[in-house]
């Protein structure tokens, strides 16, 4: 009883913060101790990616051969690789690389996807029919193999691996809003919309699109590992980010070329990405438990 | 079934030949001169002619995608450059390297990832449930190539209990499963909390369903009725998501080939961009996205066999 009542009491003083709906939202995904980790995480991420040039101890690109292989130290927080940069400086303006890719990559592929997904939904049967093909014939590429082809033609770049990634996910934003118009279209305030007179552009703009930003949110963040994974894996193979920029990947290349003279530098490339894929996962799973609450349990 | 067998079929040829038009479109409608970039700047003008006639570059748009569709569905992917051997016979040989390890990393996922999504739906939201939770989901968006490195670093280098390079001497068995054992370990790992979710999420829903309570009406017990009754219907999905999932799979194989160096498309793949050997990179995307059709297509039926909903639905 002692609790109900604890629990009843705050929001009679909170009410003015939990009034707006993002403020709401946001306390129930950092409700749970792995949303709110998660969350602090991701936010910690940004922040070294953004003032990176502030926090990095050292430039990023400084070769000093007399400080060649040495482990962590507190000079060093990280140690430094094979021609004697400081890793820590270096994972941080990787954290920029892998966190620009992941924005423009997804973001890409969300206006692709949804602008598809849209006409799929709202046109007639066999434009629908035609993108769903399409679709599936792009999600059946092998993804890794078919950007390492993409970048042997087009040159190794930022620029080709957003693109090949916006194409390669694409299709995922495609099948949610896809299906997710397809529901919206039958629910009764669609039809009396469409009854009044409502443009389809205007149904589009007002019912649907506020509809689907809850899931696309919750794929976005479910999305970026996946990207941060073939950034590191198309630069480890040295097909994306070019050497001397650092970037999570070329780091690894280097730490796996020295793996047995000095396996702290792949151990100190790889950390980052494990803790931004770890992160943005479940940051992802505590976006899904707000917009969606009912697959809250499958967690 | 015959009907959705037929549709199924005549949806994978669908997918197929569409995915092989976007392979032509990304050879073909490159701003710039093939032969130029596939030679490299400093090859000659005599060169680049030989190769436009070589490869029909000097041939109508439509007349290229027509041979280069009809060749792909003969089998026939081009020829090295380098080697003049044909790409599908390097492809082919490739292949089973990647299968095997694609596969033994996918069997000890399931081995694995089944019984960890059962013992979650003992008790849901229980310490088990979340430990596992949290497991699943630490594990599920890791690179499989950044795990492989680790490994290596872990049991090769530091330990020294596991080969590190290769797939072992050809004839020895023992050997080769000795190199199997951390590229397989890598490639599965985000695969075992994959299916440990897909199963306790799956098995969940079916445990709420009607037949499920005439069971335990009847006094069956509750391990009983999880494994003898509710599991075979709560993996039809999971299933279906496999098939799904497989080119992530084989992405993750192709990446931890390259860092075991062992022999595979990853190697092929990764050595043809280097050498800048246009028709075996193709190959391998075009053998492998058949592949995926393939498999989709199988465990679709799979799925379907088992499970007459499926069928009527579509």
């Amino acid at each position: 009883m002692a609790i109900a009542e604890d629990r009843a009491a705050p929001p009679e003083t909170r009410r003015p913060l939990a009034e707006s709906p993002f403020a709401k939202g946001f306390q129930r995904m950092v409700s749970s101790p792995q949303g709110a980790i998660a969350f602090a995480v991701v936010a910690l991420l940004v922040l070294g990616a953004v003032f990176a040039p502030l926090i990095a101890p050292y430039d990023p690109i400084a070769i000093a051969p007399r400080i060649r292989f040495e482990g962590p130290s507190w000079a060093h927080l990280l140690g430094t690789d094979q021609i004697g940069r400081d890793l820590f400086s270096r994972v941080l303006y990787g954290a920029r690389v892998a966190l620009k890719v992941s924005l423009f990559g997804t973001t890409a592929a969300l206006s692709l996807g949804a602008m598809l997904g849209i006409i799929a939904g709202l046109g007639p049967r066999w434009i629908d029919s035609v993108l769903v093909i399409f679709c599936d014939s792009v999600r059946s590429l092998p993804m890794i193999l078919f950007a390492l082809a993409v970048v042997a033609i087009y040159g190794p770049s930022m620029n080709t691996l957003i693109g090949v990634i916006a194409f390669s996910m694409a299709p995922g934003y495609f099948r949610v809003v896809r299906n997710q118009v397809l529901v919206l279209r039958e629910t009764d305030f669609v039809t009396a919309a469409n009854a009044m007179g409502a443009s389809r552009l205007r149904v589009a703009l007002t019912h649907l699109v506020p509809n689907l930003i809850g899931p696309l949110i919750v794929l976005i963040a479910m999305d970026i590992p996946a990207v941060i994974g073939i950034e590191s894996g198309l630069s480890f193979l040295g097909q994306g980010i070019q050497p001397p920029d650092a970037s999570w990947g070329t780091m690894l290349s280097d730490g796996y070329s020295y793996i047995r003279k000095a396996p702290h530098i792949a151990v100190a490339a790889g950390l980052p990405v494990i803790v931004a894929t770890v992160a943005f996962t479940f940051l992802g799973e505590a976006l899904r438990d707000v917009f969606d609450p009912k697959s809250g349990k499958g967690r | 079934m015959l009907s959705f067998t037929l549709r199924q079929i005549l949806l994978s040829i669908c997918v197929l030949v569409s995915a092989i038009t976007i392979i032509f479109c990304l050879i073909y409608l490159v701003p710039g001169d093939p032969a130029t970039i596939a030679l490299g700047p400093r090859a000659s003008e005599a060169q680049k002619v030989a190769f436009r006639q070589e490869m029909g570059l000097d041939q109508s748009l439509l007349v290229q995608g027509w041979h280069f569709a009809g060749n792909v569905l003969r089998g026939d992917l081009g020829t090295d450059l380098l080697t003049r051997q044909p790409v599908l016979q390097l492809v082919m040989s490739a292949l089973p390297h990647t299968a095997i390890l694609a596969l033994t990393g996918l069997g000890w996922a399931v081995i694995l990832g089944i019984p960890l999504g059962c013992l979650s739906t003992i008790k849901p939201n229980g310490w088990l449930d979340r430990l596992i939770g949290l497991f699943s989901t630490s594990v599920i968006a890791m690179p499989a190539f950044l795990l492989a490195i680790y490994a290596l670093i872990i049991f090769s280098v530091t330990l020294r209990w596991l080969p590190a390079m290769g797939a072992g001497d050809g004839g020895d068995l023992g050997d080769r499963l000795m190199h199997l054992i951390l590229p397989a370990l890598a490639v599965g790992l985000a695969w075992v909390g994959y299916i440990a979710r897909l199963v306790r999420a799956s098995l969940l829903e079916t445990l709420q369903e009607n037949h499920v309570r005439t069971y335990r009406a009847f006094g069956i017990s509750n391990f009983r009725i999880a494994l003898r009754f509710a599991l075979p219907i709560a993996m039809i999905p999971v299933v279906a998501v496999i098939g799904v999932g497989l080119g992530n799979l084989l992405s993750g194989a192709v990446l931890v080939e390259v860092v075991f160096a062992r022999p595979g498309l990853g190697s092929l793949a990764q050595d043809a961009v280097v050498q800048r050997n246009f028709p075996v990179l193709l190959g391998t995307v075009v053998v492998t996205t058949a592949l995926y059709v393939i498999a989709n297509f199988t465990t679709d039926m799979i799925a379907a066999l088992i499970d007459p909903r499926i069928r009527k639905e579509s």
